[in-house]
């Protein structure tokens, strides 16, 4: 994997990303970039899902806002440290999917789209019922918390390097499993199921695995992310409105492909800090957001980078 | 000879209609056994049966001394049977290499990426594909896309390979070329079952012959026994005795 140069290329993105904003010393700068950070690391992996295997996850926010639970739970009530704190949720929430997976993807096409909103429904549901979690209020973080990261000003920076490098993770993830054994099998998944089976790829294996696979990284994002707002509820960690928003950056990036998604979800949520601030119509985003999702299905399926890929083919070496 | 595949007994319904009913049937190792039948005998589904797509009903079927009745099709698949579809099964968006490269992956000898890749690449200029590997298989003409469905079936490195149909709609001179393909796979040790309907194909190429009708077995023995044998011709033409009838003058 090392021997390309792309995966060095993912490197240093990710390092001029990081320290940009520390050595500008720009807050909101840094704000902004952070929560572009989340969302190319729910699209990439969602791509996982989309683009390799060919299965719409609507619920994948699920894993993010279920990570942020388990991570807060973990800091808040036993005193863990952030860290293991957050990888014992996205390990928790990856053997979950796993479970999950075997059961729910013998479903296809819509139908596995809607039981994927459902199991974010109802997982929402046990948690606003679950009292250890704080119910419908959630769980808040008093400052104590941000002690072992050296005080609140220096924990924000350092859970922003630390997400910045769980997007790094999610690219490099994305490379390793499309240029491997596994990578192919679920791409043929994607492109026809049945022949998939008849050609030997163990298809329900793959397919579990793959769910899971895609719940790990995003599952860690959300403890880091919600570590560092201070504060989870029900609502804010299972927005079924940002699922289908990672699914509109996945399309509009180019499903399928390493760098798109992380191309559509920045791109998606510079177009959003845009019309946040426009305060004429709340959420007109989504307005564009919907507008987008048709435009590109009908249009350019393969979004940006497949249109690229497709208008000059010598590309696809390079990027993928 | 030695038995590869023995399929005892086999039966399977759809609804109020019985596909399948009771048929036996055996392939030898290195032999090309052609399954021919009247269209809806049910060949299509005797594949579907073996490579493991449906559960069977009844039997069971034994291939190279393992049970592998009721599949699923790719733990068939794995064991050594690698399949070549009627209506052909490209994965479109991704290149004639790759979908021969998923075959070897994930077929008998279940090879990593690289070596796959050099198996994939030596099939595919066998079968004739060799001056586009790089072209999607979604973008392949008809023949085109009939001999990545043997390419990638082969790549498997398969000990019995079923082919559905792999004649039909190609013209006389795609014909010709395929014929000698399948003769060229079967030279080198792959025991064929094949269904076909294009006759001239079917009796130049197969050892012996099993002729379905109406889900079971109607005859079995060399191309030239089955061509003689009146049963057959009465389910491919119409009663026999009526044929005669009419031609003579009342």
């Amino acid at each position: 994997m090392w021997r390309r140069p792309f995966p060095w290329f993912i490197v240093a993105a990710a390092l001029v990303y990081a320290l940009y904003p520390y050595f500008t010393d720009d807050v909101g700068l840094r704000e902004s970039l952070l929560l572009a950070a989340v969302y190319i690391i729910l699209a990439s992996n969602l791509n996982l899902m989309i683009g390799y295997a060919g299965y719409v996850n609507f619920g994948n926010i699920v894993f993010f806002g279920l990570g942020g639970y388990i991570c807060l739970y973990l800091v808040t009530a036993l005193h863990w440290h952030v860290i293991p704190a957050a990888l014992t949720g996205g390990v928790a929430v990856s053997a979950l999917a796993l479970l999950f997976g075997l059961g729910i993807l013998r479903l296809r096409g819509a139908f596995f789209a809607l039981a994927t909103i459902g199991v974010n429904q109802a997982i929402q549901q046990l948690v606003v019922n679950f009292e250890p979690w704080g119910g419908a209020t959630g769980i808040y973080l008093s400052l104590d918390a941000y002690g072992p990261l050296g005080g609140p000003m220096q924990a924000l920076w350092r859970t922003y390097l630390m997400i910045v490098a769980v997007t790094a993770a999610s690219l490099l993830a994305s490379y390793a499993i499309r240029h491997s054994k596994f990578g192919l099998g679920l791409l043929a998944i994607g492109q026809n199921e049945d022949a998939a089976s008849v050609l030997g790829v163990p298809t329900p294996r793959y397919k579990a695995m793959v769910y899971s696979a895609s719940a790990f990284l995003p599952a860690i994002a959300g403890g880091l992310y919600f570590f560092k707002s201070g504060i989870i509820e029900p609502s804010s960690a299972f927005n079924l409105q940002t699922s289908i928003e990672a699914i509109v950056m996945v399309m509009l990036g180019g499903s399928g492909t390493i760098l798109g998604p992380a191309l559509g979800a920045f791109l998606y949520e510079e177009l959003r800090g845009f019309l946040l601030t426009a305060q004429s119509f709340s959420q007109f985003q989504l307005v564009i957001a919907g507008a987008l999702l048709l435009l590109i299905v009908q249009f350019v399926p393969g979004g940006l980078l497949g249109w690229v890929h497709q208008r000059w083919p010598r590309t696809r070496r390079w990027l993928e | 000879m030695s038995a590869l595949l023995e399929v005892n007994n086999i039966s399977k319904r759809f609804g109020g209609l019985q596909a399948v009913d009771r048929l036996s049937l055996t392939v030898n190792e290195g032999e090309i056994l052609g399954l021919i039948g009247p269209n809806g005998a049910g060949k299509s589904t005797v594949f579907n049966l073996i490579n493991g797509v449906y559960p069977p009903d009844g039997g069971s079927i034994v291939f190279a001394g393992q049970d592998i009745t009721g599949g699923p099709p790719y733990r068939v698949a794995r064991q050594g049977i690698a399949r070549a579809h009627q209506i052909v099964q490209p994965l479109g968006g991704l290149s004639v290499l790759d979908n021969c490269t998923v075959g070897a992956c994930f077929g008998r000898q279940g090879l990593g990426l690289v070596p796959a890749r050099k198996v994939a690449r030596e099939v595919v200029d066998m079968i004739g594909l060799g001056d586009r590997p790089d072209m999607l298989a979604a973008s392949l003409t008809t023949a085109g896309k009939k001999r990545l469905e043997l390419a990638r079936a082969l790549s498997a490195r398969p000990r019995l390979l079923l082919l559905d149909e792999v004649l039909a709609g190609l013209n006389p001179t795609e014909t010709g070329g395929m014929i000698e393909t399948v003769h060229k796979i079967r030279d080198s040790g792959v025991a064929i079952l094949m269904i076909e309907h294009i006759m001239r194909a079917v009796m130049s190429l197969s050892d012996r012959i099993v002729v379905l009708n109406l889900g079971s077995k109607l005859a079995e023995g060399s191309p030239q026994q089955v061509a003689d044998n009146p049963d057959v011709i009465t389910a491919y033409l119409g009663d026999s005795k009526l044929l005669s009838v009419a031609e003579k003058p009342a």
